[in-house]
């Protein structure tokens, strides 16, 4: 038997492995750092005023005395985007389904998408100022309302949903388009039935990224729901919300106004955390079927 | 057991229509002018060929000679690539699947095909795999447990996963998928099946097992299968087409292609003289 020598790994190429490994690392570090110190900042300023009352009281809005909680501003955020994902989520895959399976790349299409890149550069607040010309000014349905903040988180949200979800559906391999035409299937039972499972935890996670960008905006919110302290339900009222909270309180004197923010701020981290936690929940269940 | 009884069949407008043709054996598919196109260009010339009920037809030729793109254009897949068109005449039993107002749909229900690359859904069950077929073309038969384990034991997969029809039907072997892939063509019991090189993505094991499976299921389909592997279309085939630049040069039994053909093109080929 005869053995060959195999030549050692040259000086050269083991420092530069070295080199190119600690750049790559301290690159992760870098961008660690600004992430950490946020959550740091946040859990120690914010979690203190996590106190018994702070999420069953409503702001008091007195600059002197108690600050209360935030609980009403919890309820109005939860509304106002519960009621933009409502809309926007089916409205948006149901663009991608059409940019996907039907229009594929005809002139239809990418004018569609060409407009819904551009709406995802649009500044949030232009979202804002459009509903409060459009709706608050116009005094379409009241002045000042949730439902108006719904509509212009929506529009925000809209084309993430729309570009997020055309990503993942064209991921889906068209083997299994064909497979499933092959065997008689309608066009819409194949998309019902294989491409949209298939594609559900991908349309998700980009749905739930749209979700957490709405729920954090405050700048469309600040001309068309306004602000207000007192706990309600109604869509059709002036609403609290936990961005304008945060908005209001962080410019005031006080340090336990202030401090009311930082809790709001912690509070709507977590909120985004658990949203995100049961919707790959869910996603994880419906996949097993 | 589906040849007899063609009432089972969920569109009645077609069933009188094929009654007669039905009542014999198997469906055969006629082929005349095909011409086919990607774009501008023309993939299939003007071709003719008759797959006979039955029987297994074996279409070879080099890569590019338009061998998948017949098959495909025979349940009217072809179009469904964009750019792609097709003419001509396909005939099942003598109707025109590519005549106006034919619900394609019903088309690809009565030829099924299996493609290249096992494509099991991958968010369904073994189970679910093989009813996709019945439950995607609307049909919900009463006895779907039944058809569904009667696919599998007709591709002999019955006995590997019978402890196991809720378990994804991705986890399977590469030649195990195929079966279950082909148990998912046959569940809505179709009647004829193409086979777009259905074993090149397997082992020499899974390929004889899906050889024999041929020889089985012959009995009861019409079986096209479109192969590179000239030893395989030996093996399976009871007549073998040979194809050239989108053109047929000879269709004859495939002794006959394999020791005396009668074109030169098919001689070289067969020989291993080119492609």
């Amino acid at each position: 038997m005869t053995t060959t020598a195999l030549p050692e790994l040259s000086a050269r190429r083991r420092v530069t492995d070295r080199v190119m490994r600690s750049t790559l690392v301290a690159g992760f570090i870098l961008a660690l750092v600004p992430l950490i110190l946020v959550l740091y900042f946040l859990i120690k300023h914010g979690l203190g005023t996590w106190t018994s009352g702070f999420f069953t009281s409503d702001p008091t809005g007195s600059f002197f005395g108690n600050p209360g909680g935030i609980r009403s501003a919890v309820l109005g955020s939860l509304e106002i985007v519960g009621l933009a994902t409502v809309v926007t989520v089916p409205v948006g895959i149901a663009v991608a389904l059409y940019l996907t399976e039907y229009g594929r790349n005809g002139r239809f299409a990418n004018v569609i998408r060409y407009f819904v890149d551009v709406m995802t550069g649009v500044p949030s607040i232009m979202f804002g100022l459009f509903i409060y010309i459009a709706l608050v000014i116009a005094h379409v349905g009241g002045g000042f309302t949730g439902w108006k903040g719904a509509v212009a988180i929506g529009l925000l949200m809209l084309p993430i949903v729309i570009r997020s979800a055309e990503v993942v559906l064209l991921l889906v391999p068209s083997s299994l388009r064909e497979a499933a035409l092959a065997l008689g299937a309608p066009r819409w039972r194949v998309i019902a039935r294989v491409i949209l499972p298939t594609a559900l935890p991908g349309i998700m996670t980009g749905s739930l990224l749209a979700v957490a960008r709405g729920m954090g905006e405050t700048a469309p919110l600040l001309f068309t729901v306004s602000t207000a302290t007192v706990l309600t339900a109604n869509l059709g009222d002036q609403m609290n919300t936990l961005p304008v909270q945060i908005y209001n309180d962080i410019t005031s004197p006080r340090q336990a106004i202030v401090n009311q923010a930082w809790g709001a701020a912690l509070a709507l981290v977590a909120l985004i955390l658990i949203l995100n936690l049961i919707a790959r929940a869910v996603a994880r269940r419906s996949a097993m079927t | 057991m589906s040849t007899d009884q063609p009432t089972e069949r969920d569109s009645p407008d077609q069933t009188t229509d094929r009654t007669e043709a039905s009542a014999g054996a198997g469906h055969g598919v006629t082929v005349r002018g095909l011409n086919a196109y990607y774009g501008q260009q023309q993939v299939i010339k003007g071709m003719d060929i008759d797959i006979r009920p039955n029987e297994v037809t074996a279409i070879i030729g080099p890569s590019g000679s338009g061998k998948s793109t017949v098959v495909r254009c025979i349940n009217r897949m072809h179009e469904e690539i964009p750019g792609a068109r097709a003419e001509g005449k396909v005939e099942l039993d003598g109707l025109d699947v590519y005549s106006a107002g034919v619900d394609i749909t019903a088309v690809r229900r009565l030829i099924g095909m299996v493609f290249q690359k096992p494509n099991p859904f991958p968010t369904m069950s073994i189970f679910n795999n093989v009813a996709a077929g019945l439950r995607l073309s609307g049909t919900k038969p009463n006895d779907l447990r039944e058809r569904v384990h009667q696919a599998l034991r007709s591709v002999g997969l019955w006995e590997e996963v019978k402890n196991r029809l809720n378990a994804p039907g991705i986890g399977l072997s590469g030649g195990q998928q195929q079966r279950l892939c082909i148990a998912r063509a046959i569940a809505v019991e179709p009647e004829v099946v193409l086979m777009d090189e259905p074993c090149s993505a397997l082992d020499p094991v899974a390929t004889l097992r899906i050889e024999e499976l041929m020889d089985e299921l012959k009995t009861r389909y019409t079986i096209a299968i479109v192969t590179h592997n000239m030893q395989q279309a030996g093996r399976v085939a009871d007549s073998t087409a040979f194809m050239l630049d989108g053109e047929l040069v000879e269709h004859a039994p495939t002794t006959k292609i394999f020791t005396q053909p009668d074109d030169e093109r098919t001689e070289q080929y067969v020989t291993g003289k080119f492609g």
